[in-house]
This record gives C-alpha cells, structure tokens and sequence, in this order.
C-alpha cells in the first residue's frame, strides 16, 4: 500500500529531449581527470604517482576514513597527481590519467563464495573494495550505508524514481539493464536477510516499470511499485515515506525508521562487483538541454570531462548561457567546463537562453503560502525568509531551519521570485556558525 | 561510435556561463498570473451585477479600480518606491471595494474608500504583502462608518431599478433580504431561494448572484490560486450553526440556505477571506481561520445590532492570521505523536525533579 508524500512540486520533465537515446560508450577520452574525494566523507590518498602505469580498475585511491576507494577508469600513464577543478567549485587533488586506448583490464576483485552464497559481510566488503557510493547523486559510501542497516532493516528500497527534470540515466539504465539492477537489487536484500525488495519509480516512466517487472520475474522477491509523478520523490526520506509511510526523524538515518534505500544506479554497480567482480569505473551521464546539439545518454570513465561529453554530444547548437551538473532542481551550476564528471554526476544540463528561468525581478513576500504547500519537509519557508531577512537566527532555528534538504520546490514554486533556498544556505551557514560558537 | 561525425568544437569562443545559485527552474506562475486569475474569478460576478443594476455597477468597478491605481502610483511616485501597478493587486482592490458597495454610491465616495484602502491599510504599512487587514473590507468598513446612509442604500434588482450612469437619485430603492428583521426576529425574506441564488436581489455590486461567486471559486481552486480549507472551513461554520440554531421557528434547512446565501458570504468565503496577505499559511491555521470567520459571522448576525457580519468577521480574524499560524504549524517531518508524548514526559520528569531538589 503506498503512502501520501505532503507537498512537491510538478515541473515540466522536458525528459523527451534524451529518454529514446540509448546508452551509448562514449568514445574513449584522451585524458581523465578522478578527483580524489567524490564521496560523502575524507578525500582518499593517492596511491600512484606520475608516470606510474595503469590498468582499468586499478586502485588508484585509498580510503582515509569515511570514504570509498576510487579506481582507474582508463589504462594508461599517470600524467599528474595535483589539484584541478572539480565540478563542485573548488579544486581537488585529482589523479590524472593519459589513456593508451588498450583498455586493459586490471585482474577482477576477488570473491570468496558464489554470488549466492556470500555472507553479508562479504558483500559489505566486495561493495566497499568496489567504491560504490550513492549513484543518485548524494554519494554516500554504498558500504557504511549497508553494514549500518543489516540486522536492523526490515526494508530495503531501490530508487529509481529520477524525479529531477531533464535527466534520463536512470530511466535509460532501467530500460535496457532491469536484470543488473534486479541482480543488484537481490543481492542487497540477501544481505540484509530480506525477503523482498521494492524498487520505486515514477509513473512517468511506464516503459522503465514494465521492463523492470519483466526482469524480476514471477518470484514475487523484487517488487517494483509505480510512484506518482511528483518532484522530490525520489528524494530518500519522501521515498520512503510514500512507500513505507514513516517518517525519518530530524537528523536521524533511514536505518533508524528500518529503511535502506539505494539508487539503481548502485543497485547496478553492486551486481558488476558481486558478478563480474569489477570496481566502479563508469557511470551513464546524461548530457541534454536546448544548448546540445544532440542530447545523449552516454556510458562514460569516471574522470571524463564535461567539454569532452558536450562535444561527443554534437557540441553546442547554440551558446550555452548555463550549465549544470546535476538536474535543474539541485544541480550545481558550473563557472568552467573543464571538470570531470564523478561518480555521482547523472547530468550535465547545458541550458540554452529558452531554458533559463524567469528573470522577474524579486518582489514582496505575498504570503500566497505556495511554498508552505510544496515543501516536503512541512517547512514554512516564508518564514523561514522573513526571519533570515532579520537574521535571526534562533527563529531560523526554531523554525527547523536545518530540516531543509534544498530541493528547491518552494523556490520553483514562489510567484513573487524569491531566492528562497540561497538565502537559506546562508542562513543555514550563519545558524551553525553560530551553534558552533555556542558549544565552545 | 561512427568517429566520422562531425563533431563542433565545444569551446568556440570565450563561454559566459551565468552561475546561480539552484533551484535553476521556476514555474511559470507569478504574482501577475495569480492575481489576473483572480479578476477573471470576478467576472461572472460583474456581469450579473451589470445585468441587475444596470451600466452604474460596471462604472463604479471601473472608476473603483482607476481610483486604485492612482493612489497606488501616486503614492509611490511621491515616496520614490518602485512601480507596483504591474503586479494587478491595486486592481483587484479596486474590484472588490466596488463588489462591496451598493450599485447608487455616489462616485466620490467609493474614491473615499479606494483612498483609504490603498494608501492608509495597504501602502502605509509598506505595501503589498505587509497589510494586516483585507484592504477592501477595510475601505468598506471606513465607508461604512463615514457615510452609513449611502452606503446601505440598495437599489431594486432589474432593468426598472436601473440606476442612472451618472446620477444615482432616480433609483427605486429596496431592502436587501439580511434585513435585521430576518436576522434578529426569524422572519425569512421575500426573495425565493432561487433568486438569491441568481442574484435577483438587492445588494451590494458584487455579492448578490451566490451562483456567480461559486462559479469563480470554483475556478480559483481548479487554478490552484486559492486553496478550498478557507471557503469550506467557513461556509461550512456558517451551515452548521445556521442548521443548528434556527431562529422564528424556521425550517432548518430553509433558514440555513438563507443563511448561506445571503449578505456578502459567499464573496466573503472565496475572495476576502482568501486573501493572501492577510489570512494564515499553515494547514491547520486555514481550517482555523475559516471556523472562525463562521463563528463570527454568524454572531454578528444573530446578535450584532447590524445584521450583515461578514466584513467585520473576516477583519477582525485577519488581526489574528499570525496568531492561526503560530497554532497551526505543521508536524516536524519525522517526529510522531509518541516522540513528542515522550518527550513532553522528559520535560515534565526534568522538571519535577528540579523542583525536589
């Protein structure tokens, strides 16, 4: 039975521009460019230096703490290990590979039992040597997230609701790979001692729920639950609350409510580690938006940089006037083009003129309460504003300030054009400052 | 791949990319939209009035929302603020101050009202967005207490009680059915419930057809301009009182469709207690304010010594919004009932033993 999320937003998808465009291997870059923290948590610590050789799936950072390791995406030559931009903002220390073209693989993970016979803590393990983390786009170590849960959750849900506008990865990887993700998905549940696992996706993407229930077959294991079409439903806490009805308590985990939820994404890079005992290496990235010559979903390495993908994508068709890594809800706008994608980046939107947002001035607050409405997380947002307007920010505090999760649903929806989640990043900044001091 | 494909350069020249902070959508409805949605929300209202007292109740709209926009302009130009004609509130203003005025209102004094309602509740306390009371009830109100006797002077409904465009004096003049002999001594009205429904009754210019008035609210809700918690919350305050508690011994049924569909409760309900500046943005702080507007109502009406209750209802719960919402905020995402029991006992067994020690 599914359960009501309270607010959200419908957007135009504009998901037409790529979903018919298969997932295609994008032509091998000459270079990539991995950055050594792509991850919630510490940056890992390079563990090869320039000129060293190496091979796809090579480990080539180490952990330091929270954190996955990350490996080659090319063979070839380390051309540099130094700082470089990253499509976050700042720089970061980046291992920089030149690519041989011969792909050479690096010898597969090792895997102590069959597929079906390993252990939860094998697969923790295998998930963890793999550098899996949130394919979604939070970028959660997969691992943490699995070893937390086991023996604890009773429900394990696989995201594949891709609520943001524009970008198809998910629905593409759903279409043509339902039985990795179905794979993935059983071998998650296994690990959590489950009986059954239930992948979540949006109605509008028919096709995608039809493939899937095609690939979990009659055994009733792998439930796959349409989701109505709302932005963010794809967004963990509301994810589970539609389908399991609870709700994850403030600055609690969904282990706490018994809940794991994995994007299919990560489902799909499990069953590569688990099966084929391959680290992550590659992503599906969608590249669309009016600016695009050609929208494409492509299969690219990790490291790949955002001019090289706009440039397998036709280029530009006309100039871009923003792009965007990630959807056009949550997505970081980029200053420069030559960042690379990682291991979380589902999009790089490239915004014509058309495609931008309305540029009304800013007007007055009319207290219409739209935003009220919309806001999953039962925020108030004009007030939230009114008292970051006044910096106050005990108010701000009191008003749960720190619940938000910087969807943006109230700010799409706001007829008087207010910036509402950038003045909240500053009041959230301002708030912990000052909570900060407070415990000192 | 096929590697023949042309591929354009992505970097042609120097890129401008525009960096903002996201969301980088916005929906297409803005403070513009939502308030034309609201004049096309009155129309089916103007053009009943117009039907049933004639070519004046279209000019005193017409004059009531110039008159708006006016002092509007005039009073920003002189205190150097920016243009806000743009944005069709002082319009909308200027339509339901007329709405809420009688058809034979000498034109200067629905200028009177337009005056106060902009300049002194609206723009005085910082314009759009910052007044505590409905500027159009309250410019009604202030009318009300200045000229009392053209302001409840009502014209007979039809062509024959037409008043003049210019003039208002040739007027045959009625009783509107919320005369205080219905509303104090149980003595239902002359007019059929079916020509208080249509409109066939006398009145204020924009409250007589209760049929014209749904039918934009109805629209307004389709819009997702207004949310239906207020109207319902109230009209359906208003019901259960009046079915409960008939006076004159009445039908309860009949009594509370009078009740419903007379006076100004239907504007009320759909266009003044909707108001967005001045009524709660809470759930709960809706259903509230909407009860509350129904209690009041009905009060005035019984036991006011006027017997129309709806704009000061609506007024005097518009001073109390923040109070609604202070009330009415919604749940904590994630804290259950159970969470909040605990923790309220915490609070309790703290303080107990503070209080031992």
């Amino acid at each position: 039975m599914l359960h009501k999320f309270y607010g959200g937003v419908h957007p135009d998808d504009h998901k037409g521009a790529s979903n018919g465009r298969p997932i295609t291997p994008i032509k091998p870059p000459a270079q990539v460019v991995i950055p050594m923290a792509m991850h919630v948590g510490a940056p890992c610590k390079p563990v090869v230096a320039k000129g060293d050789a190496v091979k796809v799936g090579q480990l080539i950072g180490e952990t330091t703490g929270l954190g996955a390791p990350i490996h080659a995406s090319v063979s070839g030559t380390v051309a540099a290990v130094e700082p470089r931009p990253n499509n976050s903002g700042r720089p970061t220390m980046s291992v920089v590979i030149d690519n041989d073209f011969q792909d050479t693989p690096a010898p597969p993970m090792a895997r102590p039992n069959p597929p079906d016979k390993l252990t939860p803590q094998q697969v923790v393990d295998i998930v963890r040597d793999a550098g899996i983390t949130g394919m979604g786009g939070a970028s959660f170590p997969a691992h943490v997230k699995l070893s937390g849960a086991i023996g604890k959750a009773d429900t394990c849900i696989i995201n594949g609701a891709e609520c943001e506008p524009w970008i198809t990865a998910d629905h593409r990887l759903m279409l043509e790979q339902g039985p990795r993700i179905v794979g993935g998905a059983r071998v998650l549940m296994r690990a959590m001692g489950l009986k059954q696992v239930v992948i979540g996706v949006e109605e509008n993407k028919p096709d995608a729920i039809a493939r899937l229930k095609e690939a979990a077959g009659p055994k009733g294991d792998v439930v796959v639950e349409p989701l109505r079409t709302r932005y963010p439903q794809g967004a963990e806490k509301q994810l589970i609350q539609r389908i399991t009805g609870r709700e994850v308590p403030p600055g609690k985990l969904p282990a706490d409510v018994k809940c794991l939820v994995f994007n299919v994404g990560t489902a799909a890079a499990v069953y590569d580690a688990v099966y084929e005992g391959r680290p992550v290496t590659h992503r599906v990235v969608t590249v669309t938006g009016s600016a695009v010559k050609r929208p494409s979903n492509f299969l690219a390495p990790v490291g790949t940089l955002f001019d090289y993908l706009i440039e397998q994508a036709g280029g530009f068709a006309e100039p871009p006037v923003r792009v965007i890594s990630g959807g056009p809800m949550m997505g970081v706008a980029q200053a420069q083009l030559d960042v690379p994608a990682v291991k979380a980046t589902n999009c790089v939107l490239c915004f014509s003129k058309a495609d931008m947002p309305a540029v009304d001035p800013e007007q007055t607050c009319i207290r219409c309460a739209r935003c009220v409405n919309v806001c999953p997380m039962h925020l108030t947002p004009l007030y939230l504003n009114m008292y970051t307007n006044k910096e106050d920010w005990a108010q701000c505090e009191k008003l749960r300030l720190l619940d938000c999760m910087e969807c943006g649903s109230c700010n799409y929806i706001c007829p008087a054009r207010i910036p509402l989640v950038q003045n909240f990043r500053r009041a959230k900044g301002a708030l912990r400052a000052q909570m900060a001091a407070a415990k000192k | 791949m096929d590697e023949k494909v042309k591929t354009a350069p992505a970097k042609a020249g120097p890129l401008m990319l525009s960096v903002a902070s996201s969301p980088h959508a916005t929906s297409p409805v803005g403070t513009a939209k939502l308030m034309r949605d609201v004049l096309i929300a009155l129309l089916p209202a103007l053009l009943v009035a117009a039907y049933f007292f004639g070519p004046r109740a279209v000019a005193l709209t017409a004059l009531s929302a110039a008159g708006c926009m006016c002092f509007e302009w005039g009073y920003r130009k002189l205190m150097k603020q920016s243009n806000t004609l743009g944005d069709l509130s002082a319009i909308v203003t200027g339509v339901l101050i007329a709405f809420v005025c009688p058809v034979t209102l000498p034109y200067w004094i629905i200028l009177i009202g337009d005056f106060f309602a902009i300049v002194v509740v609206k723009q005085l306390f910082g314009g759009l967005g910052k007044n505590f009371l409905n500027p159009a009830l309250a410019g009604r109100a202030f009318m009300m207490l200045c000229y009392p006797v053209p302001m409840t002077t009502w014209a007979v409904p039809g062509p024959a009680g037409w008043a003049g465009v210019l003039s208002a004096v040739d007027a045959s003049t009625g009783a509107t059915p919320l005369s205080a002999d219905f509303m104090h001594n149980g003595l239902l009205p002359a007019a059929s419930l079916q020509d208080m429904f249509v409109g066939n009754i006398g009145g204020c210019i924009g409250e007589i057809s209760a049929l014209a008035l749904i039918a934009g609210g109805i629209y307004l809700i389709w819009r997702g301009v207004i949310r239906a918690r207020v109207p319902a919350a109230y009209l359906a305050t208003v019901a259960a009182l009046a079915f409960l508690f008939p006076l004159g011994g009445n039908d309860r049924l009949a009594w509370m469709l009078y009740q419903l569909l007379g006076g100004g409760l239907m504007l009320g309900a759909f266009f003044m207690a909707t108001d967005y500046v001045t009524s709660p943005c809470t759930r709960n702080g809706e259903l509230l304010y909407g009860i509350g507007c129904g209690l009041l109502t009905v009060f005035i009406r019984y036991f006011g010594g006027y017997p129309e209750g709806v704009s000061y209802a609506i007024l005097l719960m518009n001073l109390c919004a923040w109070l609604f919402d202070k009330v009415g905020m919604p749940a904590r995402f994630g804290v259950t009932k159970e969470m909040k029991q605990a923790e309220r006992a915490k609070a309790r067994e703290a303080a107990v033993g503070k209080g031992g020690k």
